[in-house]
């Protein structure tokens, strides 16, 4: 079903050679592809990684400065802490919100798919510049959100001209978008066999018991499949950053993202090689969050085959 | 967005099986508050866009005093502002994200698909491993290829060209969309193949005339969502793009909202408008299509 699950198959399958001619020429935009564009420039990115490199002159080789560099460099340290607040805090809120609101809706509602579709929506426009740009006007001192608030008599203040709410601000649009994994968890829930929820009922099971001991378990796989893929897409998390703050990652560095701040190493000060070196640190971040995902699983994740 | 994508055309069954028949005798009064509920958090989700939709239909200085969604002036001043504000008028920047997105489409349907077809029905030495790979670079961030990947497109003096943007699909490196069809394919009866070999079909009409006319819903699924994720990129082209000749549509918008500050949001919000408009379309257009897709390989 996923990508994850294939990988887990892997050893499984049996190679075989045979028609070894014709793959290669279907394959072979796709080879093209992997040298030129993504695994040739991943190899070479770390090639950099070791060097001084802003693109005027050419490379200089300089050991592992560039990782040494990263302990001393408070803004690098200060955007981790800034990525993984965003991370940890808006994926697990997204996801539970995704969840019940895809068991609210599995359990025979009409008009399901008009709710789907609007919901399904925030996912696919929370991304793009023209949400962001919302954001920062539904945030600002006169914004909508403050507005409301004075219904009630409370004065708020600029939620993103603050540096203490504006990174709320992004993991709320970040949670908004629970559409897309409450869309998979509807598909999951339609896969748990109805007889046991009958057997359950039959033994007196509560309703609340059934979604403990039968819903949590079955969905258990796609929990997990979301969490990977949620983690691994948050952490890139980069346009709403850039647009709200204008492109600095203000107010006073609070939403300095870990992409924004690769781009303004990488792509305003052209310092290439340090940039290759963060952008490795992602990927061994990344890593291991799915690493620890994938060792957790073994404890909570329950595969029915 | 990206796995929603994989379920519903991996698994069509999923959304063909009806949705009621799990808890048919619910009592009136608790589906009703389970209506209330989901309207409730459906206008919550979607009242800030709503207001800027409407926001958009007032005149600029009345925007932030008026929280409500209720129109009393309808004035299209805003668009015409805005489509004007910049350079170019802002069909020239749509027409450069359409460029963009058109490449970009041809190219995962083309390419995503042969390299779909190797890994689904051909077998060849290194299988499992190329697999692998390509499973792999599904997870590979952009962050860590882009710069080396600038440094080549600006050595070959691609930047402020949209190649950088289209040539990588045309080398199938949404391997996203590989792995989709390659499951989509799974589902295709091998009979089929072997019948057309029998009648002396190679692989390249096999894939031709016998899997692509039958792997119709994967490739509207690739179009719909190669659409609406290229229309929505921004660090991609924020990176490539730099002369405001060949801005696409994030990027004028983008610009338009920096170079305004906080003066003209009427007309901010009526280009903001104008830029989701076509993801909205798509959106509609490609739900149906999908349903459609479903339904005619329902059978399976």
């Amino acid at each position: 079903m996923s990508a994850l699950g294939e990988l887990r198959q892997l050893k499984d399958s049996k190679a075989a050679k045979g028609d070894g001619k014709a793959a290669f020429w279907f394959l072979l935009p796709w080879f093209l592809g992997l040298f030129t564009v993504t695994a040739g420039p991943m190899l070479a990115s770390l090639g950099l990684s070791f060097t001084k490199y802003n693109l005027l002159q050419p490379p200089s080789f300089i050991g592992f400065q560039n990782f040494v560099r990263m302990f001393s460099d408070e803004r690098l340290l200060h955007s981790l802490g800034v990525t993984f607040t965003y991370v940890l805090v808006s994926v697990p809120l997204q996801l539970g919100l995704a969840l019940a609101l895809a068991v609210l809706l599995d359990r025979g509602v009409r008009g399901l798919s008009f709710y789907r579709s609007v919901y399904y929506l925030p996912s696919l426009i929370g991304g793009s510049v023209a949400i962001a740009v919302l954001w920062r006007t539904v945030f600002g001192v006169n914004g909508l959100f403050n507005q409301f608030l004075a219904i009630f008599g409370i004065h708020g203040q600029g939620w993103i001209s603050s540096p203490d709410t504006a990174i709320g601000t992004l993991i709320l649009l970040n949670v908004w978008t629970f559409g897309a994994p409450m869309v998979i968890f509807l598909a999951g829930l339609r896969q748990i066999p109805v007889s046991l929820y009958e057997a359950a009922s039959v033994d007196g099971a509560s309703k609340g018991r059934q979604f403990i001991s039968i819903t949590l378990p079955m969905l258990s796989p796609i929990i997990f499949f979301n969490l990977v893929l949620q983690l691994i897409h948050s952490f890139q998390s980069f346009t709403q950053a850039f647009v709200v703050s204008g492109g600095t990652g203000g107010p006073a560095d609070s939403t300095l993202l870990f992409s924004l701040y690769l781009y303004q190493r990488g792509f305003r000060a052209f310092d290439m090689g340090y940039a290759s070196a963060l952008a490795w640190l992602l990927v061994v971040i990344i890593g291991a969050f799915t690493a620890l995902n994938f060792w957790a699983s073994k404890y909570w994740v329950f595969y029915d085959d | 967005m990206t796995e929603t994508a994989t379920l519903l055309s991996v698994r069509p069954e999923l959304v063909t099986q009806n949705p009621v028949s799990r808890r048919r005798a619910l009592q009136p009064v608790r589906a009703f508050v389970k209506h209330v509920v989901l309207i409730l958090g459906a206008l919550i989700m979607l009242y800030p866009v709503l207001w800027m939709v409407v926001s958009s239909l007032r005149p600029s200085d009345k925007i932030f005093g008026d929280p409500t969604l209720v129109l009393k002036t309808f004035d299209i001043k805003n668009y015409v502002n805005g489509w004007n504000a910049l350079t170019e008028p802002y069909g020239h920047y749509l027409i450069n994200s359409m460029l963009v997105v058109l490449g970009a489409i041809i190219g995962n349907l083309v390419a995503c698909s042969l390299a779909a077809y190797a890994f689904a029905r051909l077998n060849f030495r290194g299988k499992r491993w190329w697999f692998g790979i390509m499973l792999i670079t599904i997870m590979v961030p952009i962050h860590v290829i882009i710069v080396p990947q600038y440094i080549l497109f600006s050595q070959v003096g691609w930047v402020n060209t949209f190649w950088p943007l289209i040539v990588p699909k045309l080398l199938a490196t949404d391997a996203f969309f590989v792995f989709l069809m390659v499951q989509f394919m799974r589902g295709i009866p091998r009979e089929l193949d072997e019948a057309a070999r029998i009648d002396g079909a190679g692989h390249p009409r096999i894939f031709l005339q016998i899997i692509l006319p039958l792997m119709v819903p994967a490739l509207g699924t690739t179009t719909i969502f190669t659409f609406i994720w290229t229309w929505n990129d921004f660090f991609s082209q924020l990176i490539y793009l730099t002369d405001p000749e060949k801005y696409t549509s994030s990027l004028a918008l983008r610009s338009f909202v920096d170079s305004q500050g906080s003066t003209d949001w009427g007309a901010v919000f009526a280009m903001s408008v104008v830029s989701l408009l076509p993801v909205f379309l798509v959106f509609l257009f490609g739900q149906r299509f999908l349903l459609r897709g479903i339904a005619t390989t329902g059978g399976k």
